[in-house]
């Protein structure tokens, strides 16, 4: 669906894991742009309907975002560069206090 | 539509409960409201329904908190049959905490006393047991008291429910109708907002801080203040806390709320920052886990207040068929409101059960 521009001088890349599986991204990608490149368009389900939901705004706003990164729960994707060996998990519902 | 049987004046919880009592009792009911600049305790309460701390002094409203506790999950269950909207009532007995031995002590003491009063329900509970019954308590939380009577519902979705069943009940709800002056002429109220003008034999003032101004109308003394609490909201979170803690809830949809502050600062509904920190800053003492979760509304709301902290119930003297209810937990006395005190209004006027809780209280002569 999302399709990168046309590549410019930032070819580095880092790898990281959604739900235990690796992606590649571009070092200077959000976690939410690295989650769209990669196919994944809905990186969590509500917190009270349990409806699916992905980045929307991609500038902090909408709060649509929200993943797990590495263990702690109710990230703005949009807001959090990548790293290597980052590990973001996409949330069912709701997020686990203290988690 | 045709002149009511009764103008209920103030659309909050007081009066949204009553006004869908007297429907059920079958009355044309008016319900006359401010628009949306009001000061409303109804839309920013803690939404607790509480028996545990009711009524030291006044065995009348500790019966009276335990009447509406015991009437709440058939109200609730009545609404939803009604209206589809589920208000999220549950009773699971409520505690509150203490995070020192002499905090714990005092608290039980006040039990006690309200134990010895009005046979009220309560444990203390130490420690050990209660890291069984609330497992996140941090290390400082010595124990707590818990009462088997006391619970929580969504107070948001009650006043919503009312509303619906109001509509549903054929009453006429009129918001932007803020009442400027009532007449009284051979018995009928004459009961005026802007150009527009209300006949009725029969008036209930639940107009919260309000009703001091309106009660001055029909020779009711309505002696009650804004007394403000600030409420501080976490986002959604997986259920974690078993029980309602007097400070400390989780409600139906996960949000944490931590509250409430109770302070002396006129008609000024304003959050402030001390306030706020303060709350939170106990609150993660309590349960540590809260510190991990993002704080996503803060708002402050004006209390309805008396001298002693009980309601008043009147009927005017002067004015025949004028009543006034008020009280500072809404919530807690919305099926008392709706299904004992309504019929009374609906009927012959209030029974001597409620002689206790008269404006007269104030009204004590200096000593000699
Ligand atoms: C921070 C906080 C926490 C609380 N926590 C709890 C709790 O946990 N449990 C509990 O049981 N209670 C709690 N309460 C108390 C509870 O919210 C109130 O007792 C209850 O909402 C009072 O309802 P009311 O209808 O009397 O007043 P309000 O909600 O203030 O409503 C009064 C209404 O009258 C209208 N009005 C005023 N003047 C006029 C006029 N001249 N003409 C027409 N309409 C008028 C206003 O527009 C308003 O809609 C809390 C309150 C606060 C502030
Ligand atoms: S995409 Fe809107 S806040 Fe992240």
């Amino acid at each position: 669906m999302f399709r990168r521009l046309p590549d410019l001088a930032d070819t580095a890349s880092v790898t990281l894991t959604v739900d235990g599986e690796a992606i590649t991204a571009r070092a200077s990608d959000t976690v939410a742009a690295a989650l769209l490149a990669a196919g994944h368009a809905a990186c969590r389900e509500t917190a009270v309907s349990n409806s699916a939901r992905g980045p929307y705004c991609l500038m902090g706003v909408c709060f649509d975002c929200l993943v797990s990164i590495d263990g702690l729960g109710n990230r703005q994707g949009c807001l959090v560069r990548v790293r290597d060996g980052m590990r973001v998990e996409t949330q069912r519902g709701k997020r686990v206090a203290g988690r | 539509m045709a002149e009511p049987d009764v103008a209920v004046i103030g659309g909050g919880l007081v009066g949204s409960a009553i006004a869908w009592g007297l429907a059920g009792a079958g009355k044309r009911v008016a319900l006359l409201d401010e628009g949306d600049i009001a000061f409303r305790a109804s839309r920013g309460n803690f939404a607790l329904v509480w028996v545990q701390s009711k009524g030291l002094g006044m065995p009348e409203y500790a019966r009276w908190t335990r009447a509406s506790s015991d009437a709440w999950a058939g109200f609730a269950r009545e609404l939803r049959e009604e209206t589809g909207i589920d208000v999220a009532h549950q009773r699971p007995g409520g505690f509150s905490l203490a995070l020192s031995e002499d905090e714990l002590e005092r608290r039980d003491t006040t039990l006690k006393r309200l134990h010895n009063q009005s046979d009220l329900p309560y444990e203390i509970v130490h420690r050990a047991r209660l890291l069984k019954m609330l497992p996140d308590i941090g290390p400082e939380v010595v124990g707590g008291a818990y009462c088997p009577l006391d619970g929580h519902a969504n107070s948001p979705r009650l006043l919503r429910a009312l509303h619906t069943a109001l509509k549903q009940r054929g009453v006429s709800y009129l918001p932007e109708h803020s009442v400027d002056a009532i007449e009284h002429r051979g018995g009928v109220f004459v009961v005026k907002s802007g150009t527009r003008t209300i006949e009725t034999p029969r008036i209930v003032l639940t107009a919260g801080n309000g009703n001091r101004k309106l009660g001055e109308m029909v020779g009711l003394d309505v002696p009650v203040r804004p007394q403000r609490g600030q409420i501080v909201i976490t986002e959604k979170a997986a259920p974690f806390l078993n029980y309602p803690v007097v400070t400390i809830r989780q409600t139906d949809e996960g949000g944490v709320m931590m509250g409430d502050s109770l302070e002396e600062a006129g008609f000024d509904d304003r959050v402030g920052l001390g306030v706020v920190g303060t709350i939170a800053e106990r609150a993660v003492r309590m349960f540590p886990l809260l510190g991990s979760l993002n704080v996503v509304r803060t708002w402050a709301a004006l209390r309805v207040m008396t001298q002693d902290g009980f309601p008043i119930y009147e009927e005017s003297k002067s004015h025949p068929g004028a009543f006034v209810a008020t009280c500072h937990s809404g919530v807690t006395l919305a099926a008392a409101h709706a299904k004992l005190l309504a019929p009374l209004i609906a009927g012959g006027g209030l029974s001597d059960d409620f002689t206790a809780f008269s404006a007269k209280r104030f009204h004590v002569p200096p000593a000699a």
